[in-house]
């Protein structure tokens, strides 16, 4: 019989999460002091995915910064390309050719129903439902990915906008094709929803962990469906009214309490607007070139100044922060990665909780490592 | 944005507030904050202005350079007076600048570009940390703090962030050189040739 401990301290153990963990969606690692299975610090530990993406945009050419975009989040290269479009438009004031505009709101509702289809599996894989639910949604956002493809060339690397427009027009039949995948989408959701929704060890899960008020989500930063859940009305297509947004009927949902399951649900309702946007954007895209006239897209020189803009991506506020001082090269390049600034208050929401709840609100949060590190 | 560093100058006193120009089509002017009330400054503008969402924090370098202007000087030629303009070259020191960018949630509106600038890119790099008012400047600042250099003071936890810990340099400088990695390349060369010799000296 060996010795029982002298005193009855409590005794703590630091368990390194990650980076090479199936949870932590990438090679994204934690520090965690645990208390028998309670977490009581928590330190996250970024950079093993860092290639300063910033420095190589400022080292090329306005336009060779556009398909590199494509790799901060890799789920949502589309939504990348719009933010870093938007931001070289505002500094260089150029306009957007009508159809474009229409393209750009079609293709980022669509990135944002398979982000969210995405989320959908990755999260009950995280709750130990590994398996089953992701492939569920994964066949769906291969569904997306495919159009992606006869739109651009590629399913994930699209490289698709140019300032003022977009790189190429439709094939023939893909706004039909959309059109279809879109009015069959619902009837997905739905399944997802009456399988997931009401499943007790779902709600046993996600009811009642890591609540965030509105308060702290503000003051942490938080943005996107994080912010949202929390109750905050607050969702950039309505407050900037970017793009065409102003145009199309869609409500904003909020959740009420901020915890775990708000930040589900709230995929769930965001991905039916995005379904409802995306009918009247098809209904009513008109013909006419993809890039506006006027745009300069290779050897562009903006004038002198600086800009920032913004987007509300899948994931939360994307935004570019440019300075020009008239070369053909941006002077100061800057990213503001979404999934990075969420996960400010990760320690915060995580103290107190269970280890095996950690990865259930890392999952909510919804990060991908090519935006956390650049 | 008159308007509102009229504001803060009245209800700072002392507070350095001025309006920086962008020459731009953007049209986003931003205010440049003395560093000693930028904090008190920050404060106001959260819970007096409104502007309590911190989205975008940013550093900047700025190089020693020169400006060319141009001159109008008066001068008589010939007895008749002329306006005579003379290029000019200015030199500019160096500085490094953290640019927040705030917005507001209950008013809708924004953004607010804030900046702040040391005094140089050397030794007096620090500026007033503004995590303490807003919370999601934290990893931002960190990312500033690691890759430009900037100091933040009263940061709760300043370390680098994307660079691992016993990393020297700040790359997002304009004048960072990569450092000569032998087992990729065999034949090192130019300036950082000269880069690894300086150190081998100051060593």
């Amino acid at each position: 019989m060996s010795q029982m401990p002298a005193s009855n301290a409590v005794q703590t153990i630091d368990v390194s999460l990650g980076p090479q963990h199936p949870s932590t969606h990438g090679v994204f690692r934690m520090n965690v002091t645990l208390d028998g299975e309670t977490v009581t610090r928590l330190q996250p530990v970024f950079g093993y995915l860092h290639r300063n993406h910033e420095k190589i945009a400022e080292t090329n050419s306005w336009l060779a910064a556009m398909p590199y975009t494509d790799r901060l989040d890799y789920i949502c290269p589309l939504t990348n390309n719009w933010a870093y479009a938007l931001a070289v438009e505002k500094l260089a004031g150029l306009e957007v050719a009508e159809r474009a505009e229409f393209l750009r709101v079609i293709t980022a509702e669509l990135t944002r129903l398979q982000n969210h289809t995405a989320f959908l599996g990755f999260i009950l894989g995280d709750m130990g439902a590994w398996g089953t639910a992701l492939m569920y949604a994964f066949r769906e956002r291969e569904k997306i990915l495919d159009l992606f493809e006869s739109l651009t060339g590629a399913r994930m690397m699209c490289n698709y906008m140019r300032f003022g427009g977009c790189r190429c027009d439709t094939p023939p039949g893909w706004i039909e094709a959309a059109s279809a995948l879109v009015d069959r989408f619902p009837a997905f959701l739905d399944e997802m929803e009456a399988l997931l929704t009401g499943n007790e060890i779902l709600l046993a899960r996600l009811q009642g962990v890591a609540p965030l008020t509105a308060e702290r989500a503000i003051q942490g930063g938080m943005s996107g469906p994080v912010l949202r859940a929390s109750g905050v009305d607050y969702d950039i297509r309505k407050v900037d009214a970017y793009g065409i947004y102003s145009r199309f009927q869609f409500r904003v949902p909020r959740g009420e309490v901020g915890d775990c399951y708000d930040r589900f649900m709230l995929r769930l309702l965001e991905a039916r607007e995005s379904v409802s946007i995306l009918k009247q954007a098809l209904a009513t895209i008109p013909d006419g070139p993809v890039v506006h006239p006027k745009a300069k897209q290779r050897g562009l020189r903006p004038p002198a100044g600086e800009a920032y803009g913004r987007i509300e991506g899948p994931k939360g506020e994307l935004g570019f922060y440019l300075i020009s001082t008239g070369t053909d090269r941006p002077y100061r390049y800057r990213v503001r990665p979404p999934s990075l600034i969420n996960l400010t208050l990760l320690e915060e929401l995580c103290l107190g909780t269970k280890i095996a709840d950690v990865m259930v609100i890392l999952g909510s949060i919804d990060i991908v490592l090519g935006e956390v590190d650049r | 944005m008159n308007d509102l560093a009229e504001a803060i100058r009245q209800a700072i006193p002392g507070a350095e507030v001025e309006r920086i120009e962008n020459p731009g089509p953007s049209g986003q002017h931003s205010l440049l904050l003395g560093l000693p009330t930028a904090r008190a400054v920050a404060e106001f503008l959260r819970d007096n202005q409104g502007w309590d969402f911190c989205s975008n924090v940013s550093g900047v370098d700025w190089p020693a350079r020169k400006v060319k202007e141009t001159v109008v000087r008066k001068e008589l030629v010939d007895g008749v007076e002329k306006e005579i303009q003379e290029p000019v070259e200015r030199e500019v020191p160096g500085y490094l600048e953290a640019v927040y960018h705030l917005y507001s949630i209950p008013k809708k509106s924004g953004p607010l570009v804030v900046r702040m600038r040391t005094a140089n890119r050397t030794e007096a790099v620090s500026v007033p940390s503004l995590t303490p008012v807003w919370k999601s400047a934290e990893f931002q600042e960190r990312e500033a703090f690691d890759l430009f250099g900037i100091r933040f003071d009263g940061h709760p936890d300043l370390r680098r962030i994307l660079m691992w810990d016993e990393f020297e340099d700040f790359p997002m400088r304009k004048d960072y050189v990569a450092p000569d990695d032998c087992e990729y390349e065999p034949t090192p060369h130019d300036a950082v040739l000269a880069l690894v010799k300086a150190r081998q000296e100051v060593a």
